[in-house]
């Protein structure tokens, strides 16, 4: 790998087994046996992607629907792992592929912060160190002690948000999750984002909003139907991907 | 090694979620965690004096309601635990979709926590031992050896089964009737004695389960103050040794194919 780069997929290819039903109970599995009906069905969401980051750089992904954008993200953040191909990563990686999955319902903004931290991985004496900061920019210092399922959406997106962010990712990946929120947050998060990408963080980013990508990103890579369009500057690729001939 | 290193750094995590399954478990009753000690308290009061009475034909059990108690609470342990962790894979889907964590966590923690409630329910052991003036031994520091051994043999289990959970998801109902059919082949409430007339394989089964060694190991420290035969103890280790190898090597497995398939 080399040194000036920060993320490097190499020739990676992603299939899936559509079953037509999905089977996952004995019960079916034997019935559909004796019906000789376990076939299954191939689909390439991904075909020999390559591509370098370098660090520091805020890259964004656009494409379509459906045209491999999520599971380019979760192979990197090392999710899934790829059929054919391999991706290799430097440093740490914050991913927020969707922010406050890991909360319980049941439990206080405070007992959540613990839970959520240490599955991103967040040493606890860091955690507790940083308490205060994490609840103030999520703005929930009045609801500390309240069990989160009393929380409306916005309140969770900006406490994910809050724990995600609260250290400096060698890698951060933010899929999406501006569309939540009210402006105020949104603005709140695009500044933190700087500020990271500031002190050298490299951003992964994925959003339908092409004002945003272009906001954020200083380039972009364009994905359709598993196979990469274009890769180059921001401005360039958004503006070939909405030509009405794409 | 590296199983060890990756321990080291989730211990946060582990913990953490422990912490998880035992507050959601307290807030949700008033009496909170009073219940880990009173069920198995309450459960052998009923069952004691319903079978004390039955099985007093089969020679005297001296300490009815401790030899009980003793049975009860390492087969609760494992039935409890690797009833939960079965479906932890699956209900953590939303997570493991998500976010990178080392799976196996899931069924381990699961069982972490029902270690702690197992270490609550000794409590009422030591109640029950209280009351009926048991004879209390050095041997008793001991019993940590059943109880790690039920420990592992719980953890090979659970591995094996959120495993098999994510493909298959009716094992779910499948599994509690094994552990009823489990449960009568194990010692828990009747002596030893009340077998001589079974069968010969219903013998076999007592004996070969696993479960019944950690029992009895436990019920020679606790209830008869000596150590328990070493064959005993061999066969539990080997017991632990093979659920734990068959576990880590199914769930290693099938663990790439879990995001696949919830």
């Amino acid at each position: 790998m080399k040194i000036e780069n920060a993320i490097e997929v190499k020739d990676v290819s992603m299939c899936f087994n559509l079953s037509r039903e999905k089977v996952d109970s004995i019960k079916e599995y034997v019935i559909k046996a004796l019906k000789r009906q376990l076939f299954y069905e191939e689909f390439w969401a991904l075909n020999d992607v390559s591509f370098e980051i370098r660090k520091g750089d805020s890259v964004g992904l656009v494409g379509m629907n459906g045209s491999g954008k999520s599971t380019m993200l979760k192979i990197i953040a090392g999710v899934l792992r790829p059929t054919r191909g391999g991706v290799e990563t430097t440093g740490t990686i914050a991913p927020m592929i969707e922010l406050g999955a890991g909360f319980d319902h049941d439990l206080t903004a405070r007992e959540n912060i613990f839970l959520n931290g240490a599955l991103i991985g967040y040493p606890r004496e860091m955690l507790e160190e940083r308490f205060d900061d994490i609840i103030e920019f999520a703005g929930l210092e009045r609801f500390v002690d309240v069990p989160i399922k009393n929380f409306s959406s916005g309140m969770l997106a900006r406490l994910g948000f809050s724990i995600a962010t609260i250290v400096d990712a060698d890698i951060l990946i933010v899929d999406e999750i501006l569309a939540v929120g009210d402006y105020q947050f949104q603005n709140k998060c695009k500044k933190r984002i700087r500020e990271m990408m500031e002190r050298n963080t490299t951003v992964l980013f994925v959003s339908h909003s092409i004002e945003q990508v272009k906001e954020i990103c200083s380039r972009a890579i364009w994905i359709d139907h598993g196979h990469v369009r274009m890769m180059g500057e921001a401005e360039e690729v958004c503006d070939a991907y909405e030509s009405p001939e794409a | 090694m590296s199983l060890l290193s990756v321990f080291v750094k989730y211990r946060n995590l582990i913990s953490q979620l422990v912490a998880r399954d035992i507050k959601t478990k307290s807030r949700r009753s008033i009496l909170g965690l009073l219940w880990t000690v009173l069920n198995p308290l309450l459960m052998m009061a009923v069952l004691s004096i319903v079978f004390s009475y039955f099985f007093s034909r089969y020679g005297e059990i001296d300490n009815f309601p401790v030899y009980l108690l003793c049975g009860q609470l390492i087969f609760n342990f494992f039935n409890e635990s690797t009833s939960i962790a079965m479906g932890s894979i699956v209900h953590s889907g939303e997570l493991i979709k998500k976010v990178y964590v080392p799976k196996y966590l899931f069924p381990v923690s699961k069982v972490l926590s029902s270690g702690v409630n197992l270490l609550a329910s000794m409590i009422a052991l030591i109640i029950v031992m209280a009351v009926t003036r048991a004879r209390v031994t050095p041997t008793i520091l001991l019993a940590l050896f059943p109880l790690l051994y039920v420990l592992l043999f719980s953890t090979g289990v659970s591995l094996f089964l959120s495993a098999a959970a994510v493909s298959f998801r009716d094992l779910m109902h499948l599994y509690s009737v094994i552990t009823t059919a489990w449960m009568y082949l194990t010692p828990v409430i009747y002596p030893m004695a009340i077998l001589e007339n079974a069968p010969g394989w219903v013998r076999l089964i007592v004996n070969v389960n696993p479960l019944t060694g950690f029992i009895k190991i436990f019920r020679c420290v606790v209830l008869d103050g000596v150590t328990a035969p070493a064959i005993l103890h061999v066969q539990s280790l080997a017991w632990c040794a093979l659920a734990l190898l068959i576990g880590t090597f199914v769930f290693r497995k099938a663990q790439d194919t879990f995001i696949l398939k919830i």
